[in-house]
């Protein structure tokens, strides 16, 4: 707990966030409405597709996989006392639920959470709307889901 | 298809992957924005570096649109930033379909576990069986909710 709000751990968190709110904006993931051109697969025999979404993800999964691997042979991250790592392996209903009604809000505006916090940046109509309904979604999500490790853990067995 | 441009589509995830890199083996923490984001909310107990994350994220967003204008979508050289359309001829109002879209994201995310960045990026890259069938769900899904609603 303490290392948490230590100099070095906070700084990280900052250029961590730092360099994605960049890799969003360079990549244009930022922009809804290209996210939506990707998940238009019914574009693809005509042309119209944007591809830019695949073009994205799998760099950014392979530099994660090497710094996986890499923590895997560490015992404990430079700033903190473990890798917290989530424990619970079920696919269980909330887990399937959860991603079908993620993938309809999402094909409904193609805004992710990570674009949708970095659209602050550009304030566009309506995101003050679209940020609220998402935290009220998040809160009822956590009144049904205990959020933490340990009640997250005492859920999955 | 005009709007495709595979460099930077190439150099931005890269930055998206060297961030999820620095969270994990600096703090151990998985860079999943729905998480960070969903655990500002009460009991969170790590409230302090999940809002600097969040804050940093914003101000690296506008500081790479200064840096690099006219990428598209936002900043002194881009287009204005906007959001998508309610499909056109069901009559809903545009804030009532974003509201929903919110709403649906929120709550799924916080039940699944994750969302594009916390299962998509940082889930397969630890081969995490439960983050293989939510990304495999939600991109199905997603690609299914465009199709239905001819939104783009």
């Amino acid at each position: 707990m303490a290392a948490q709000i230590r100099l070095p751990y906070l700084a990280t968190a900052a250029l961590s966030g730092l360099l994605f709110g960049a890799g969003l904006y360079i990549s244009q993931m930022v922009d809804p409405l290209k996210v939506l051109r990707f998940l238009d697969f019914g574009a693809i025999p005509t042309g119209g597709w944007d591809p830019s979404l695949a073009f994205v993800i799998v760099p950014a999964i392979v530099v994660m996989f090497i710094a996986v691997r890499i923590g895997r042979r560490r015992q404990a991250p430079l700033f903190d006392t473990r890798f917290n790592e989530p424990e619970f392996h079920h696919i269980d209903a909330p887990l399937v639920g959860g991603a079908v009604l993620f993938g309809i809000g999402w094909g409904m505006s193609g805004i992710c959470p990570g674009p949708a916090i970095s659209l602050i940046a550009f304030w566009p109509p309506d995101l003050l709307v679209f940020l609220v309904a998402l935290f009220a979604g998040s809160y009822a999500g956590a009144l049904i889901i205990p959020s933490g490790r340990d009640k997250r853990l005492a859920l999955a067995r | 298809m005009d709007s495709f441009a595979p460099i930077p589509a190439l150099a931005g995830g890269v930055l998206i992957g060297l961030a999820s890199a620095l969270l994990w083996l600096g703090n151990g923490r998985i860079a999943g924005i729905s998480g960070i984001f969903g655990q500002l909310l009460p009991p969170a107990r790590t409230v302090i570096w999940r809002l600097v994350f969040l804050v940093a994220l914003v101000l690296g967003t506008l500081a790479a649109s200064w840096l690099l204008p006219g990428l598209g979508v936002g900043g002194p050289g881009g287009q204005p930033a906007q959001l998508a359309a309610p499909p056109p001829g069901w009559g809903i109002p545009a804030p009532l379909w974003i509201a929903v879209s919110g709403l649906l994201i929120g709550f799924g995310t916080k039940i699944g576990n994750g969302c594009t960045s916390g299962h998509g990026v940082c889930g397969i890259a630890r081969l995490s069986k439960r983050s293989f069938v939510a990304v495999g769900v939600f991109f199905s899904v997603a690609i299914l909710t465009v199709a239905i609603t001819g939104i783009v």
